[in-house]
């Protein structure tokens, strides 16, 4: 490295036509960012403008199941809208939400400076914004996507030309989840090679916080599930354009092929979007409760047994397809197995609670919020597992009701918990706590006024995923209670966003560790500086900044270091000497263009696929070989910008 | 008034609240045919004894641990001085084995008896079953009487105390080869109709009566509007319909034989040639399997299209003359050239959007339709 640093300024390789981008603030470093921590902030608003895009298409649902005969949609809008919402609040809420996250806290939890690959990270980020556009533009040019979140061959895949879902719905889906995979995928990598190889010294795997490690979890789990659905998208698009007849059994094809691969990915999904917010509410807990993580390593291994056993599972999507006995009951075993150290860290989280010193704050009314909504939605979900029974409920309002009460009651109260616990650490502000808890008890009460009724209404008979249904079914009330409850949770979801407008400027300024917190992002400013540590901590136990601060007396209580804590003075000195030098001589990688200039190029693919058009090719080529090529020789460091 | 104290009430208002309204939602039910906690034939019946016991349990753990939530959020709450230095407890070894042990014993327990009903309802019914083979179309249902030779749409008729052997198909035209799903949830669990295979399912009902049944699985369009009845009679009033059925149509679609053969009246004049319905429906032949549904006995159905519409004149003529304004259907003009029948998916309009080639339809041409599809018993 350091021939290179020196022999570098004698002949740059210059074959760029872009200059290459100085500025790490203002405007234009948002396009040109490789710092993960506001790629971080770029995934997160991203991720929230399309929650409030898909919190509209659930109004709209909503208002058309209002009552009975509704008219707010026709058939053909609603079936976009259900299908829309579902694309979006996983693929572009919920995946993104948990990148956001993970992307701000994995390097400072493990004490790095900063992830693997900061290029491929903003790479990753372009790519699910342009993935989430080039969906949305279906709506612009002849059909959002129409064949449900889980887009059911044959379905999706018969041919345009019988018009069994007519116009461009499903090429913009199929291309659509292409994409956002690349994008997933380019996260899930640097995840995983900076979890794995960039740990401050001393900082064991058993040492990570829980949230690091449920996000490595999930990582594994995204890699090696994206390429399945990738697979069966260009299956799909290949039965639709080239006549092949993988999913038509009137030629030969197997329907049920794509229901395996599609849940193959699609069980293992679910878990890729509920374990960050187990990883959340797991750092969240012990903050509040002043006590550590109760059964830390069982917490931990229980996440990994989650994820392995996820894939064991999918073909309990499938129970009405006619598989058999003996696997359906293999199938319901598995599921009911995966109860267990799901339940296991729903008893860990009370055991941390207990016994502890509870601050109510808003972050810890969500993590609590949390594990109530979850463990009713795990509890259905152990209802879907006897089998019989779920030949009634599946795909009513029952799965709905589950679902959400999993993926909304988990992961989005998982989210917010999130949100109000380390705003102060990423914006430099607190929050309104005030508002905060009103946001809490309004999207509580809206969720379950929502949720709740779903169960019953899919008991007496009402399946998803119709537009209308005919009064007199006893389901008039039910939905009309449920649509209420939706516009509650958009009147929370609107409190949230005002706080967050009204706080950027008058919220009180944060503190390093306003929360008293346990681990290492706790130790450096809010915001935290550019380069993350001045000195890259040694890590000497789990929870290292809390046994900073504090210890344990005879009597197993918390006990309170004196100021200058466990680390000893001559240490201590060369902290302050360091503290001295912040920022001198630390190369941050520079910021770059072609991450975005190369994901640009890949709608344009999109396009192509959809339209079938070779025209849409040459753009985006020129983009991707042009962006490739330079993103190749340019140097991940301008050497001496930093001097 | 402490902020404190009250919010854990304004919750508890909130949940009594809703709660009570949702017990009003339930109270408001008056015929509700299609609910699975209403179990009317044997393997519903059997799926909801097994799903209560279940249900209970669940429920049961679900407010334990709920409670305990709450409780522990109050009960250990922050308080300067009392519980500022709380004990730093990190883990316990026997309570992680026993909240392990626990509920790995509570689903063995589950485990049991769902096994065995998942076994006991695979079983196949004895040869006295009646044998129906079930098509699922886009967006209807036929039935096919295997034995009796009788075709109808959209109505099951079965006899009460008689098992009823289903074979479940979808349609697997290139036009309408996708997933259905067949529901009827107070006689039985639902079982996909997948192209490609054949399913299996075995119902029967206790008393007469009609059961309300909805195609579950997504299928483009219309698929809210995929509803059928399976109506239940006693054993005699069952051999009677089917003799019935098995008549010829009560008024013939064509006179004459061979080259001389021509529609038999003005009505079937506008079926059979000017309006082309024949290269869809059947109006002259029960046993017959048709494209669009078999319309020979239409006039014993209560309702039609789909189930969804009471069978009178009134809607008869408005759906003869424009289908798509009461059900959305995918009907490109283009594509519903009436033959070779070419991707029309559900009934055309005859009023807008007309099937290429052919002329729009004057109501007094449908009303004569109508009519003559009244008279067919």
């Amino acid at each position: 490295m350091s021939t290179f640093t020196e022999t570098a300024p004698l002949a740059p390789p210059r074959p760029l036509i872009l200059r290459r981008p100085k500025s790490t603030t203002g405007f234009s470093s948002w396009f040109t960012t490789v710092d993960h921590k506001k790629i971080a902030i770029m995934y997160g608003g991203t991720a929230l403008a399309f929650f409030v895009v898909g919190g509209i298409e659930a109004l709209l649902i909503r208002l058309q199941l209002a009552g009975p005969n509704g008219t707010v949609l026709t058939a053909s809008q609603y079936n976009t809208m259900f299908t829309m919402h579902g694309t979006t609040m996983v693929f572009l809420v919920g995946m993104p939400l948990a990148v956001a996250f993970g992307n701000y806290f994995i390097p400072l939890q493990i004490g790095a400076r900063d992830v693997a690959f900061p290029r491929l990270n903003m790479f990753g980020y372009w790519v699910v914004l342009f993935g989430g556009l080039f969906i949305y533009s279906g709506f612009l040019f002849g059909g959002a996507p129409n064949g449900g979140w889980f887009g059911y061959a044959p379905l999706t895949s018969s041919p345009l030309s019988t018009g069994t879902l007519p116009g461009h719905g499903p090429d913009f889906w199929v291309a659509g989840i292409v994409l956002l995979g690349i994008g997933s995928t380019s996260a899930a990598i640097n995840f995983i090679v900076t979890v794995l190889n960039m740990r401050a010294p001393g900082m064991t795997l058993m040492r990570m916080p829980v949230f690091t490690w449920m996000m490595l979890v999930v990582a594994f789990l995204t890699l090696f599930a994206m390429p399945i659905v990738t697979s069966a998208m260009i299956m799909v698009f290949f039965d639709r354009n080239f006549d092949t007849t993988f999913f038509l059994a009137s030629q030969g094809g197997d329907p049920l092929l794509y229901q395996h691969l599609f849940w193959l990915f699609g069980h293992p999904e679910v878990y890729i979007l509920i374990l960050p917010g187990m990883g959340i509410v797991s750092e969240v807990l012990p903050v509040y409760s002043r006590k550590p993580l109760f059964g830390y390593s069982v917490v931990v291994f229980s996440g990994i047994a989650i994820g392995f056993l996820g894939w064991g599972v999918w073909a309990h999507h499938m129970f009405a397809t006619g598989l058999g006995p003996v696997a359906i009951s293999a199938f319901g075993l598995s599921t009911m197995l995966i109860a267990i150290p799901t339940g296991v860290k729903i008893f860990n989280w009370l055991g941390t609670v207990y016994g502890g010193a509870v601050k109510l704050t808003t972050a810890m009314l969500f993590s609590l919020g949390f594990i109530a909504m979850f463990t009713l939605g795990g509890l259905s979900g152990v209802l879907h597992s006897i089998v019989p029974s779920d030949t009634q409920q599946t795909d009513t309002y029952f799965v709905v009701a589950h679902f959400h009460y999993v993926l909304f009651g988990g992961l989005i109260f998982g989210v917010f918990s999130g949100f109000f616990y380390w705003w102060p650490k990423i914006f430099g502000r607190m929050l309104d706590e005030r508002m905060g808890k009103l946001t809490f008890w309004a999207m509580l009460i809206g969720f379950n006024l929502t949720f709740f009724p779903m169960h019953i209404v899919g008991l007496v008979g009402m399946p998803r995923r119709t537009y209308t249904y005919e009064p007199g079914y006893g389901w008039d009330m039910l939905n009309l209670l449920e649509t209420i409850g939706a516009f509650v949770i958009a009147l929370a979801t609107l409190l949230f966003l005002v706080n967050v407008i009204y706080t950027a400027r008058r919220g009180p300024i944060a503190s390093s560790d306003p929360w008293d917190g346990r681990s290492l992002e706790w130790s450096i400013s809010s915001p935290p500086p550019e380069y993350n540590f001045a000195d890259v901590p040694r890590v000497e136990a789990r929870d290292d900044w809390w046994h900073r601060k504090y210890t344990e007396d005879a009597d197993g209580r918390l006990v309170h270091l004196p100021a200058g804590g466990a680390v000893d003075d001559a240490e201590a000195e060369v902290a302050i000497v360091d503290d001295a030098h912040a920022g001198h001589g630390i190369h941050m990688p520079s910021p770059s263009f072609y991450p975005l200039v190369v994901a640009a190029g890949l709608p344009f693919l999109g396009y192509a696929a959809v339209f079938l058009n070779p025209w849409f090719l040459v753009p985006g080529l020129v983009l991707i070989l042009f962006g490739v090529y330079a993103w190749g020789l340019e140097p991940g460091t301008e050497p001496g910008t930093e001097h | 008034m402490t902020p404190r104290s009250w919010r854990p009430r304004r919750l508890f208002l909130a949940t009594a609240v809703a709660v009570s309204l949702v017990l009003a939602g339930c109270s408001e039910v008056k015929n509700n045919r299609q609910n699975a906690l209403q179990p009317k034939g044997h393997d519903a019946k059997t799926i909801n004894n097994l799903f209560w016991p279940i249900a209970i349990i669940a429920i049961v753990v679900g407010i334990l641990i709920i409670v305990a939530t709450v409780y522990f959020a109050i009960r250990f709450r922050y308080r300067e001085g009392v519980n500022d230095n709380p004990k730093q407890i990190h883990g316990n070894t026997r309570l992680e084995l026993g909240w392990t042990i626990v509920p790995a014993l509570l689903l063995a327990v589950i485990a049991v008896p769902t096994i065995s009903t998942i076994f006991d309802l695979a079983d196949q019914p004895d040869a006295d079953a009646l044998q129906v083979t079930v098509v699922g179309k886009q967006w209807w249902w036929q039935f096919e009487y295997t034995d009796a030779k009788v075709v109808t749409a959209d109505e099951l008729v079965i006899p009460t105390g008689r098992k009823v052997h289903l074979e479940l198909k979808a349609c697997e035209d290139n036009i309408c080869n996708v997933i259905h799903s067949f529901w009827v949830p107070e006689l039985a669990g639902t079982v996909d109709v997948v192209p490609g295979r054949t399913n299996e399912l075995t119902l029967d009902a206790d008393k007469p009566g009609t059961y309300l049944g909805q195609c579950k699985e997504y299928c483009g369009l219309s698929h809210a509007n995929m509803r059928f009845r399976v109506i239940a009679m006693t054993r005699s009033d069952f051999e009677e319909w089917v003799s019935e059925q098995q008549q010829g149509p009560v008024q013939p679609l064509y006179a004459g034989e061979g080259a001389d053969q021509k529609p038999a009246g003005p009505a079937q004049e506008l079926i059979a040639t000017k309006y082309q319905c024949t290269s869809c429906h059947s109006f002259d032949n029960a046993a017959a399997p048709s494209y669009g549904p078999n319309l020979t006995h239409l006039a014993s159905r209560d309702y039609f299209a789909s189930a969804t519409y009471e069978l009178n004149k009134k809607n008869l003529v408005n759906w003869v003359m424009n289908a798509p304004s009461m059900i959305p259907m995918q009907t490109e003009s283009d594509k519903c050239r009436p033959s070779p029948v070419n991707g029309c998916i559900g009934m055309p309009s005859f009023i807008e959007n007309v099937p290429l080639g052919q002329p729009k339809m004057s109501r007094a041409d449908a009303e004569q339709i109508a009519d003559f599809l009244l008279e067919q018993k």
